[in-house]
Order: structure tokens, then C-alpha cells, then sequence
């Protein structure tokens, strides 16, 4: 429909307005995100109010250099998608998809990293069932907190990927740097997912350190 | 023929009609068109609406006696739990804007279709395949926490059943954001040129309102179901034997379950503003005023979720607060009641069926309405806390409000969405009886629970005895009144007289097209130049304000 060939699917009236539109829609989602989040945050937050020697205590037991080794390779993978975009929006399709690989294997790398330490938490009784390890009210809901948010955390990580993996799918036909849309809304997904971790970080592995 | 708009529009029968896009099953449950979506969810929501229903006529039966033996009390508490979350999440929050808004708000907007198309039908599979799935649990497994599934008997001592049920309910809530994400988008990204903000019809606005709450609310329940999930999966988060707090579940749920409430009434009023407008052949009597209640009301909605936990145990300071915020929330609900009385002064007002359900509307919504500034002190709260006077209170806003005001707008976009007339005595016939057996059922509940009658038990003390046998008398008078649109509807569909682009002579963009609209439902995009609700000259009624000089009756002295 215009110029550079991109398609404009229905109902929308030009290729602009549906980039507006696309990108305006994630926002939206984003914020419902940021609630689905909250309300788990606020659990966390209670509960440190109410036992906060607890929770520093609980707090200790959580696998700092995985977290921290994570919370690099996140960071980094953010950087890249953020370079792809950019190369999307410039028609630097070979710069895009190189980014596209790059955030991939630091994504897969989050998960891998995750699972060991998964791993290395139940060897040390961390799931808060009968033989949970530590002693005290509040630690348990702690570890629980654990559990449900780095899990969602790595589920929506988990999707993260799909997603870039489809953008990895049209950079191999050759029609990224028309996907302007898809590759926009698909970058703000995946900081807001680095963001969250950042939050996670800070809450499970920060709060038995100071 | 609409004096919203410009841009004339193709004569009838020049495009085919959506509903003759297609006519096999995966034409339809496979189609992005947001008018098939919305009769693939108005379908569905009228199946959940009778098994809803059924619970409801069986609760009744058994409350026909003080001390009945129709039903156990086991199999009484899973009933009110089926009712209750079936009508809730598969009925009422997605009747209006799933079904009037998916179809109209398009049309409304002068836009081919919703934003995100495919998404919608997303929202359509998510919302079945939940909702199955969770009345499958609810009847195979039997939940009977009530469909509030309260911390700690939900996850300590309830059976595994609740687990999948409010799985099922996350993954309807997930449709319900997806719907409200897909709202919001197409208000602000596809209104026809010169259709701003403050030209929008009141239904689009409603529809606006309640996307905010859905997109911001649900997510906390469904955070607060997953955490359900996983205490019963042995990971304690309100377990008080571990530091939990089974009150901070209250404060969650009642975050979304607040402002659901809301979610169920926005769309209402939105319909109820356009039927009155149309069928008043008024202009909106304070049409800003209007659009800006129904967001504070969708903004106040998150602040007063304590009024549901006077009784819980909060601090005396949190429950003055939430009395007070619960009292301000009044303010636009009461502004838009006058509002809509004060659109009816000096009206033509048309006595069709639609009309019937939306002054029904006003007077049950009122009185629901009313008897929440009760439930919203303190004092009278705790007395009343817990009885039939508070299920009196909800379903008078619920059913009196929300589901008249679906009927009436069903009603009244009938012939848009099907391009057939419904027989009109037939529908007043209902709208009436609606209305009667509506008020024979609930009002006796409001005088139980203010003598004490506690609810969500199956037997009660002698002296209810009465009010629970007019009240369950009521319900067959009720449920007569909604199974006749069934068969009346139904027969429209066939044999119904052929509709008019515009059978009301109304304003709004979606009576420009053709009834039933083309696929993608204007011929060119409308333009549009002035205010909605165009029925008279601003600042003038549309009968002579100046009247001849009149005598009086006994001549002169």
C-alpha cells in the first residue's frame, strides 16, 4: 500500500497508524503486566513488613552469583534486541538479524542458568514443603514469592523467546525490515520482561545483603 | 436519514451482509469479523446464563421450605459456588462488552473492525475454553468455596477441584484483558475523522471505562489465583501457620472484585444513555458530565474495595476511609441517574420495548444503588454483613441493572445486528414481566436480611419463611420472563419483518449502514461534523417551549 511495500492489514487505514496502533496496544498490555506483578509484589512487600528479620534471614539462602550472573546476561540481551530494532528501523536487515541470534542465545543462556539453579535450590530444601530448610514465620511465604515469581518471570521469559524466534523466522525469509511493527512491539515485550527482572533481583537476592 | 454524519452510504443489498460471509460452523469460529465474534459471544454467555440459571432455580426450590431436603447442604454450597462464578465471570462481565460492544463499537467509531482483529477471536477461544473447562470442574468436581474461593478454606480444606476451577477462571480472565486491551486501542486509533472525544456516544465512552478497569484490575486477580494455585501446590503465601495473612487474600480479590462491579454496570449505563437519547428523542441532558462520571466512576472503583471488609478485622482507620470513598463514588452514579431523568423532561418518549427495560433500569439501579450507601456505613454494615440484605443489594445492580440493561440493549439493536424486527408486545410483554418478577424475587431478600436471614446457608429459621416463599415465587415469574425472548427472538430470526438501515430514526454511526451492515460496515468511511445525540437544536426541546395563552376552566369571574 505504501512506498516501501509494507502491507497494511485490516481495519487499519495506513502502515503509520497501525505501528501507532500496534506499539499503543502493547503499552496498554504492559500495564496490565505491571498490575499482574504488583499484586505479587505487594504479597512480598507485606510480609517483609511484617517479618523483616525473617526475610533478610530467608533472604541469605537465595543463590546470589546465579542471580547476579542472570541479571548480566539480561541486561545484555536488552541491549541487543534494542540494537535490532534500531537496525529494523534503519533496513539494516544482516545487523537485525545477527542482534536477533545474540538475544536468543542470551535468552536460552537466562533459562539454562535458571534451571540449575532451580536445581540447586531443592537440593537445598528451599521449596517451602515439609522438608523446607529454614525455620521462622515469614520465611516460607518468602520462598514461596520465590518460587511463583521467578517462575512466571521465566515463563514470560519463555515466550520472549517464541517471539523472537519469529522475528529470527521473517529475518530468514528477508521480510524483517518490513515488520517494523511486529519487531517494535515485540522489543518492548522483552525490556519490559528485563525489567521485571530487575525487580526480582533486587527483592529475592539484594534484601539478605545489606 | 443520520444527522451525525456526511458521507452518504451505499444503498442496501449492494454488498452482501457479514452474516452471508459465510455460513458453515468454521466460518464463524474462525472468523476475525468483530460482528461474528460478538454473536459467537452473545451464543455463548446465553448458554452460561441458563446453566447459571438452573443452579439459581435450584437454590430457590430448596429455600421453598425453612427446612428442605430438595438439596443437601453440600450440594447447596456447590450450587450458590456455581452460580456465583458462573454468573459473574462467564456472564455478566463479558455480556455487554463482549457482545453490544464488540459489535457496536466499531460501527460506532466509523471503524471496519476492532484494532486487533485476530487477538479478538483469541479473546473469544481463551474466554470458551475456560469457561468449559471451569463449569466441567464445578460440576464434576464440585467447588464449594463460593466464587469468592476465600483463603484459608479454599486452599486448606476444600477438594482439589478448586485448583482447575480458578485455573480456568485465570484463563478467562486473560480474555477478558484481551478484550479490554483491544477496547481501548480502537477508541483511541480508529475514530473516523472528526469524531473526538467529546463526540463519542456515552456507550463508546462506557465501553472506554470499562476497558481501563478490566485492563487494570483483572491482573490482579489473576495474580491472586495463581497464588491460590500455588498454596494448594505447597507453596504458603496466606497460610497464617507460616506467617501468611489469609486478609491480605480479601484485600487482593476485592481489589478486581470491586471494580468488577463496575465493569458490569459501565456498559450498562452506556446502553441505557443511548436508548433513552434515542427513544426520548432528546438530546443527553449533560452529556460531558456524563462521559466524565463513568470515568470517575471506573477511577473511584479501585479506591473502595474495603467496604467489602468492614468485618475482617481491618483497622478502624482503613474502614472510615473506605466508607467515605464509598460514599463519594455515589456522586457520579446519582449524577448520572438525574442525568438520564432530566433527558426524559419535555421528551417524545416512545413506550417500545427497549424504553421499558431502561426505565426499569433506572428504578432498579436506583434502589441497588440506594441500598449501597447502606451497605457503605459502618455501623449498618455490620448488622447487615453476610445476610440476604446484601444479595439483594448486588443483584439489584447486577440483574436489575446490568442484565435489563443487556436486554434492552439487545432489544434496540436487534435490527442492526440481525436486519429483522422482534415482535413488539411480545418484547414489552417480557420487559414488564422482567421488571415485576425481578422485584418479587429480590425486594422480600432486602426485609430477610435486615431481619437477620444469613446467606449461603441451606435452611433457615421459620420466621424467613415467607419472604423466602414469595421469593422463590418470583423466580419462576423471572425465569419465565427470560426464557420468553428465547422464543420470540428466535422467531424473528426466521420469519421477523425485514429491518430498515435505520428502524429508530437515531443519531448514532451505526444506523448509516445498511442493517445487517457488510463486512466491513461503511462503504467509505464517514466523516463526521457534529455532536451526537442530534435529535433537536441544542439548548431547545423538541416540543414548543412556548405555549398558547390557555383560559382558565371557570372563564371570567
Amino acid at each position: 500500500m505504501s512506498q516501501t511495500g509494507v502491507t497494511v492489514r485490516e481495519p487499519w487505514p495506513d502502515a503509520r497508524r497501525e505501528e501507532t496502533g500496534l506499539q499503543f496496544a502493547m503499552w496498554v498490555f504492559l500495564a496490565t503486566e505491571v498490575l499482574f506483578f504488583g499484586a505479587l509484589i505487594c504479597t512480598y512487600a507485606v510480609n517483609r513488613w511484617a517479618h523483616p528479620a525473617a526475610v533478610r534471614e530467608a533472604g541469605r539462602h537465595a543463590a546470589f552469583a546465579y542471580g547476579l550472573a542472570n541479571t548480566v546476561i539480561l541486561t545484555l540481551s536488552g541491549l541487543s534486541m534494542a540494537i535490532a530494532d534500531r537496525a529494523v528501523k534503519e533496513q539494516l536487515g544482516a545487523l537485525a538479524k545477527a542482534c536477533l541470534w545474540i538475544t536468543l542465545a542470551l535468552g536460552t543462556a537466562f533459562v539454562v542458568i535458571k534451571a540449575l539453579e532451580y536445581y540447586k535450590d531443592i537440593s537445598d530444601n528451599l521449596w517451602p514443603g515439609p522438608d523446607f530448610a529454614l525455620r521462622g514465620a515469614g520465611a516460607r511465604p518468602f520462598w514461596s514469592f520465590y518460587w511463583v515469581a521467578t517462575g512466571v518471570h521465566a515463563i514470560h521469559l519463555t515466550i520472549g523467546l517464541g517471539v523472537v524466534a519469529r522475528l529470527l523466522v521473517f529475518a530468514h525469509r528477508g521480510s524483517l525490515v518490513r515488520r517494523v511493527p511486529s519487531m517494535t512491539i515485540s522489543t518492548l515485550y522483552w525490556e519490559f520482561v528485563d525489567i521485571v527482572w530487575l525487580f526480582l533481583f533486587a527483592l529475592i537476592y539484594l534484601v539478605g545483603r545489606t | 436519514m443520520s444527522a451525525q454524519a456526511s458521507a452518504p452510504q451505499a444503498a442496501p443489498g449492494d454488498e452482501p451482509s457479514y452474516l452471508d460471509e459465510g455460513h458453515s460452523v468454521a466460518s464463524w469460529i474462525f472468523s476475525t469479523d468483530h460482528k461474528r465474534i460478538a454473536i459467537l459471544y452473545a451464543v455463548s454467555i446465553t448458554v452460561f446464563f441458563f446453566i447459571g440459571g438452573a443452579a439459581a432455580t435450584l437454590m430457590r426450590i430448596q429455600l421453598f421450605e425453612p427446612n428442605n431436603s430438595f438439596v443437601s447442604a453440600a450440594q447447596y454450597n456447590r450450587l450458590f459456588t456455581m452460580h456465583g462464578i458462573i454468573m459473574v465471570w462467564f456472564f455478566l462481565v463479558p455480556s455487554i462488552p463482549t457482545t453490544l460492544g464488540n459489535f457496536l463499537v466499531p460501527m460506532m467509531i466509523g471503524a471496519k473492525d476492532v484494532a486487533l482483529p485476530k487477538l479478538n477471536l483469541t479473546s473469544w477461544w481463551l474466554y470458551v475454553g475456560g469457561a468449559i473447562f471451569t463449569i466441567v470442574c464445578l460440576i464434576g468436581g464440585g467447588v464449594d468455596t463460593g466464587w469468592t474461593f476465600y483463603t484459608p478454606y479454599s486452599t486448606l480444606y476444600s477438594n482439589a477441584a478448586v485448583l482447575s476451577a480458578a485455573a480456568g477462571v485465570f484463563v478467562v480472565g486473560f480474555s477478558s484483558i484481551l478484550t479490554g486491551v483491544n477496547m481501548i486501542t480502537t477508541v483511541h486509533m480508529l475514530r473516523a475523522p472528526g469524531l473526538t472525544w467529546f463526540r463519542l456516544p456515552l456507550f463508546v465512552w462506557g465501553i472506554y471505562a470499562t476497558s481501563l478497569v478490566m485492563v487494570l484490575a483483572t491482573p490482579v486477580l489473576a495474580m491472586t489465583l495463581l497464588l491460590v494455585i500455588a498454596e494448594r501446590m505447597g507453596l504458603p503465601v496466606f497460610d497464617p501457620r507460616f506467617g501468611g495473612d489469609p486478609v491480605l487474600f480479601q484485600h487482593l480479590f476485592w481489589f478486581y472484585s470491586h471494580p468488577a462491579v463496575y465493569i458490569m454496570i459501565l456498559p450498562a449505563m452506556g446502553v441505557i444513555s443511548e436508548i433513552i437519547a434515542s427513544e426520548a428523542r432528546r438530546r443527553v441532558f449533560g452529556y460531558k458530565a456524563m462521559a466524565v462520571a463513568m470515568l470517575s466512576i471506573a477511577v473511584l472503583g479501585f479506591l473502595v474495595w474495603g467496604h467489602h471488609m468492614f468485618v475482617a478485622g481491618m483497622s478502624p482507620f482503613a474502614d472510615i476511609v473506605f466508607s467515605f470513598l464509598s460514599f463519594v463514588i455515589a456522586v457520579p452514579s446519582a449524577i448520572k441517574v438525574f442525568n438520564w431523568t432530566a433527558t426524559l423532561y419535555r421528551g417524545e418518549i416512545r413506550f417500545g420495548a427497549p424504553m421499558l427495560y431502561a426505565l426499569g433500569f433506572l428504578g432498579l439501579f436506583t434502589v441497588g444503588g440506594l441500598t449501597g450507601l447502606f451497605l457503605a456505613s459502618v455501623p449498618v454494615d455490620v448488622h447487615v454483613h453476610g445476610t440476604y440484605f446484601v444479595i439483594a443489594h448486588f443483584h439489584y445492580i447486577m440483574v436489575g441493572g446490568s442484565v435489563s440493561a443487556y436486554f434492552g440493549g439487545l432489544h434496540y439493536w436487534w435490527p442492526k445486528i440481525t436486519g429483522r424486527m422482534y415482535l413488539e408486545w411480545w418484547a414489552r410483554l417480557a420487559a414488564i414481566t422482567m421488571f415485576l418478577g425481578f422485584n418479587f424475587t429480590f425486594f422480600p431478600q432486602f426485609i430477610a436480611g435486615y431481619l437477620g436471614m444469613p446467606r449461603r446457608h441451606f435452611v433457615y429459621a421459620p420466621q424467613y419463611h415467607l419472604y423466602n416463599v414469595m421469593s422463590s415465587t418470583g423466580a419462576v415469574v423471572l425465569a419465565a420472563a427470560y426464557l420468553l425472548p428465547l422464543f420470540y427472538l428466535g422467531w424473528s430470526l426466521v420469519w421477523g419483518a425485514r429491518a430498515g438501515a435505520n428502524p429508530w430514526n437515531a443519531t448514532g454511526l451505526e444506523w448509516l449502514t445498511p442493517s445487517p451492515p457488510p463486512k466491513q460496515n461503511f462503504a467509505r468511511t464517514p466523516r463526521v461534523d457534529n455532536d451526537p445525540y442530534d435529535y433537536h437544536e441544542p439548548e431547545t426541546g423538541p416540543t414548543q417551549a412556548d405555549q398558547p395563552p390557555r383560559q382558565p376552566q371557570g372563564g371570567v369571574a
